[in-house]
Formats: structure tokens, sequence, C-alpha cells
């Protein structure tokens, strides 16, 4: 090798950090970015822009349904730009999309406690096992992540309706005279959504526990504290990225969540993605369900932000 | 500390228990002779012979498995892509958008993703005539949105955790850019390459809410027959198809964490 060579290979590689190997290749660069950015730009941004545009317009009886916002004729030379806020007016005066929006947080709220108490010994005796047990235990909380979504809210139609195995057990055992009313209720809402996003919870949880330094436990011990005053102490607050980023992960999607009220709660389960889906399959008013999704949006991207930023902190550290 | 350790051990044995108790009398009422879902009739497979009679059961599962191929290949290609710009470019202009535009669609609410891809599908039709009609072509492009950002994930954890020394002594032996990344980087995050085309899979087959959105009359894939079906009630059909499904996932999953720790046990012993 050439000694100007061998110089232009270490001068190339001083001016290389630590992160970018391939900073010199524009072209190749480039194009490497540019695919997958085109992709998301095409199928996942310019969406959204399209679904407010159609927000701005107003159903009507033709293919596509709906008005068009801007309207040209060459040959008359006129252009005429119609916008119409009267979806966002209707979502405001009528009370039932209110109530859909306030109780979906509700629901999903709600469940995201009941996730936070059903994940968090789970993590927790996994943060505090080790080799094989943990691996084991970590493939149990994986595995029905990889099950069908939909044949596990199913899974608990069988247990939770009238003359289910739930009912069925607990009659038998003499614990209840008439079957518990369970399906069709917001409880089973609750229980499905517990049930399905639980290791959304778990991981985030477990991953921050098992950081955590087991001897300052000991070490509170030690100083006389009782084991619930270590746990509100010392655990809880070191854990606290973990339970931000795994409520975060279960709340956001439970909100617009579609399935679980659709199969499990009752005509009177209100939830802004049941809605939704109805304002489009059923009155085939796209115009509104853009609406309904744009406010929907702008009621997560608060949310959003903040697990966007708790991702960055996770990848600084 | 004794007591909290067994206060421990029964809360979270009993979160277990919530995980896998409807999952267990689904299989087990699978095997039910009766017709009346919750009364025990003895065992039988007679459910599974009805499954497969079921045309519409049958085809919607030959389109659901075809899609789901196609898609798990485009996002593994797109998002290892979109991992590996992330991880290993360094700054670049945009790099912030794009990791927003990638984590999004793993919060988004499915029928948001799915009522905009629809929506975006009928301008473009309107515009340029592409794509014409719906159908398991649309069906295919919106799946591989969210599942690209799945894999991109993955590969991007792997790359982080990875060593770069080996990257770095191909640099230096003078491996160009490609070769360093299919002959070196490549091989080094198949694992997490794996991963991702598997859990793509597995969640485009799964996927009701954005399909129903962009899909067109007459391609009913296997989760909207299953929903339209299970929405009146249990059928015992469902559950013994349920079933198969979760024995092929289990068994796939087992299988892939038996090979991983081997190959960890492989790649661990130089050390020892």
């Amino acid at each position: 090798m050439s000694a100007s060579k061998i110089a232009w290979i270490n001068d190339s590689y001083a001016k290389m950090t630590r992160y970018n190997f391939f900073r010199r290749v524009n072209w190749g660069r480039f194009s490497v970015v540019s695919v997958p950015y085109l992709w998301l730009a095409i199928f996942f941004f310019i969406p959204f822009v399209v679904v407010f545009k159609i927000s701005l317009s107003e159903a009507a009886i033709a293919v596509p349904p709906y008005t068009p916002i801007l309207d040209w004729n060459l040959e008359e030379a006129y252009v005429t730009l119609k916008i119409s806020l009267s979806n966002y007016l209707f979502l405001l005066e009528d009370d039932f999309y209110l109530s859909a929006y306030l109780s979906s947080i509700k629901v999903a709220a709600i469940s995201t406690f009941f996730t936070l108490l059903v994940a968090f010994p789970i993590a927790y005796l996994m943060a505090r096992t080790e080799g094989s047990t943990r691996a084991l235990l970590l493939a149990l909380v994986i595995l029905p992540f990889w099950t069908s979504f939909l044949l596990r809210v199913y899974a608990w139609m069988g247990l939770l309706k009238k003359n289910g195995l739930i009912n069925e057990t607990l009659m038998s055992l003499g614990l209840i005279d008439q079957p518990l009313i369970m399906m069709q209720t917001d409880f089973a809402v609750y229980i499905g959504i517990v049930y399905t996003y639980l290791p959304f919870m778990v991981l985030p949880l477990y991953s921050a526990l098992e950081k955590m330094d087991m001897t300052l436990l000991e070490a509170a011990e030690d100083l006389g504290a009782r084991p619930y005053q270590s746990f509100f102490l010392i655990t809880l607050p070191l854990a606290m990225p973990g339970v931000i980023a795994g409520c975060l992960l279960v709340f956001i999607p439970a909100v617009g969540e579609f399935v679980i009220p659709a199969l499990l709660g009752g005509s009177d389960t209100l939830m802004i993605g049941r809605v939704l889906w109805d304002e489009f399959f059923l009155n085939r008013d796209w115009p509104m369900a853009s609406g309904v999704a744009v406010v929907m949006l702008i009621i997560l991207v608060l949310p959003i932000m903040l697990i966007r930023n708790s991702q960055g902190k996770e990848g600084a550290a | 500390m004794k007591r909290r350790s067994l206060f421990l051990n029964i809360s979270a044995g009993l979160g277990f228990l919530f995980l896998y108790a409807p999952i267990i009398a689904l299989v087990i009422y699978s095997f039910n002779a009766s017709k009346l879902v919750t009364v025990w009739g003895g065992w039988s497979l007679k459910w599974y012979a009805e499954l497969f009679r079921n045309d519409q059961i049958i085809d919607a599962a030959l389109l659901s498995f075809k899609i789901a191929f196609i898609t798990a290949t485009l996002a593994v290609v797109l998002g290892t892509m979109a991992g590996f710009v992330l991880s290993r470019f360094g700054p670049f202009r945009g790099k912030m958008i794009l990791s927003g535009w990638i984590s999004a669609p793993l919060v988004m609410p499915e029928v948001i993703t799915g009522l905009s891809l629809l929506l975006l599908f009928v301008a473009m039709e309107a515009a340029f005539g592409w794509p014409a009609g719906r159908g398991t072509g649309t069906i295919i492009i919106a799946h591989t949105t969210f599942c690209m950002a799945y894999v991109a994930v993955i590969v991007q954890a792997r790359l982080s955790s990875m060593d770069e020394s080996l990257e770095e002594a191909a640099m230096d032996l003078g491996a160009k850019p490609s070769s360093l990344f299919f002959l070196v980087t490549l091989p080094l995050i198949s694992p997490a390459i794996i991963s991702g085309w598997l859990l793509s899979f597995t969640l485009s087959l799964d996927d009701l809410v954005i399909a129903s959105f962009v899909s067109g009359p007459g391609n009913s894939t296997l989760p909207m027959v299953i929903f339209s079906k299970v929405r009146l009630g249990v059928t015992p059909e469902v559950n013994a198809l349920a079933t198969l499904m979760i024995l092929v996932v289990a068994l796939g999953v087992i299988g892939a964490m038996y090979q991983m720790r081997r190959q960890a046990r492989l790649l661990a012993q130089p050390d020892n």
C-alpha cells in the first residue's frame, strides 16, 4: 500500500467520529436515507395533511363522498376556496362527541392504572431473579404479545359472558346465586385493555427496575425503614422512568381503541375510536370522521411528545 | 424481607395466571364436543374438521398469509434502512423528523392510521389514477408502514447495543461502505432482522382495524372474517382456529428462543 493511501486512510479515519463510518459516501448515504424517508413522508405524514384537509369539507353524495375545498375552472377563469368549519362546530356543540372523548380518556386512564398495578409485581420479580428463571419469565411475558390481539380479546368473551366460565365456576362453588353481569360493561373493557396491553407496561418497568441497585434496599432496611417505606421512597422513584414510559405506551393507543370496546363493551360504552368507526362505516360521513380524528390527534399530541422525550433521554443515557 | 418476597411471588403469580388463564381456557374449549360453548360435552376434534371445511375462513387465511409475507419482507428492508440510518449515520439534516416519524406509528391509534391512509389512497386515485381501487396492494402498503417502525426500533436497539470494533476493523482494512454493510453489519444484526420479520408477519396477520379501512370489496382478511363472526358471540370454530394459531406462534417463539440461546452460548464460549 502506498504511503499516500495510508495517509489518506488515517486522515479520513481521524475525521470520523465514533458514529459515522458512513459519512464520506455522500451519494450512497443520500439514497439510503431517502428511501425510508420518502416512504414515511408519503404514507405516514401526508395522510395526516389529507385528513386535516378533508375535515374542512362537507359530506356530499358523490364519489368520493365530500365536497372539494379547492375548485377551479380555467375556461371561465375562476378559483373557489371553500373551507367549512361545520364539522368542528358540530363536534363542540354536540354533547355526544364531548362525552365520547371524556369517557375514552377516563377508560384509558383507569385501565392504565390497573395495568400498572398488575405489571409491577411481574416486572419486579423479573428484575430480582437471575439467569434462566429470568429468561423464562421474560419469555412468558412476551409470548402472549406474539399471539393474535383479536383472539386474546375474544378469549375473554368466553370467560366473562353470562353463562361463561367465571360465572359457572363461581355458581358451582356456591359463591354467587345468580350470574354476574360482566360482558358488555365498562368492567369488561378495563379487563380487555389491561390484558392486551400488559407486556407494553411490563417491559419498560423491567428495564428500569433491572438497573436498580438492590443494596439501596438493604441500606434502607439497616436504617430501620419498613418495606412499604423503602418501596415508596426508593423503588418507586427509581422505577419512575419505566412507569412513565409504560403508562404512555398503554394510555395513548387505549384512548383510540376500537376492537376491545366493540367486542367486550356494551352499547353505552362510549369510546371515540368506536365513534370514528361508526361515522365512517355506518354514517359514511368522511369529513366528520376526519374531524373526530383531528381532535383525537390534538388530544394525544402531548403524550406522544412526552414519550418521544423519554425515549430520547433513555437513548442518551 | 421474607414476607415481602412471598407477597411479591403471590402477586406476580396472579399476574401470570391472569395472562395465561384465558388462553388455556380457549384452547381447552376448542376440543369441546358440545355446540353450546359453555357446556362440556367431552373431547372432540369436530370443530377442527368444521374449520377446514369452511371455505370463507380458508380463503381469508390464505389472503392474510400472502399479505403478511410480502409486508414482512418489505418492512424488513425499509425498517433496517431506517434503523441503520438512525443509529450509524451520525447527525444529518432531518434526523429528528425521521426518528419522530419512525416512533409515532408505534403508539398511533389504529383508527387514525387506517382512516388517514384510506383518505390518502382515495385522494391519490383521484389525482393520478393510482392505486386503482383498493385491495391487497393498499393493505400491504398500510401494513408495511407500521411494521417498518417496529423493525427500525428492533434494528436500532441491536445496533446501539453492539460492539462497533468489528465495523471499525473492516473500515481500517479498507472495506467499502457497501461491503462493510453487507459483509459485516448485516450478519451481525441478522437476529434483529429475523425477529423484525417475524414480528411484522404476526402484526400484519393480526391487524383488523387498518385493513378494514384500506381494503376493497371482496378482500376480507382473516381478522375481518373472525371479527364478523365473533361480534355475534363465541363460536367453537373460532376457538379451534385460535388454538391452531396459538400453537404455531408458541412453537415459533420457543424455537427462536432455543436458537438464540444456542447462538449466545456459542458466542460466549471463547471468552470463558
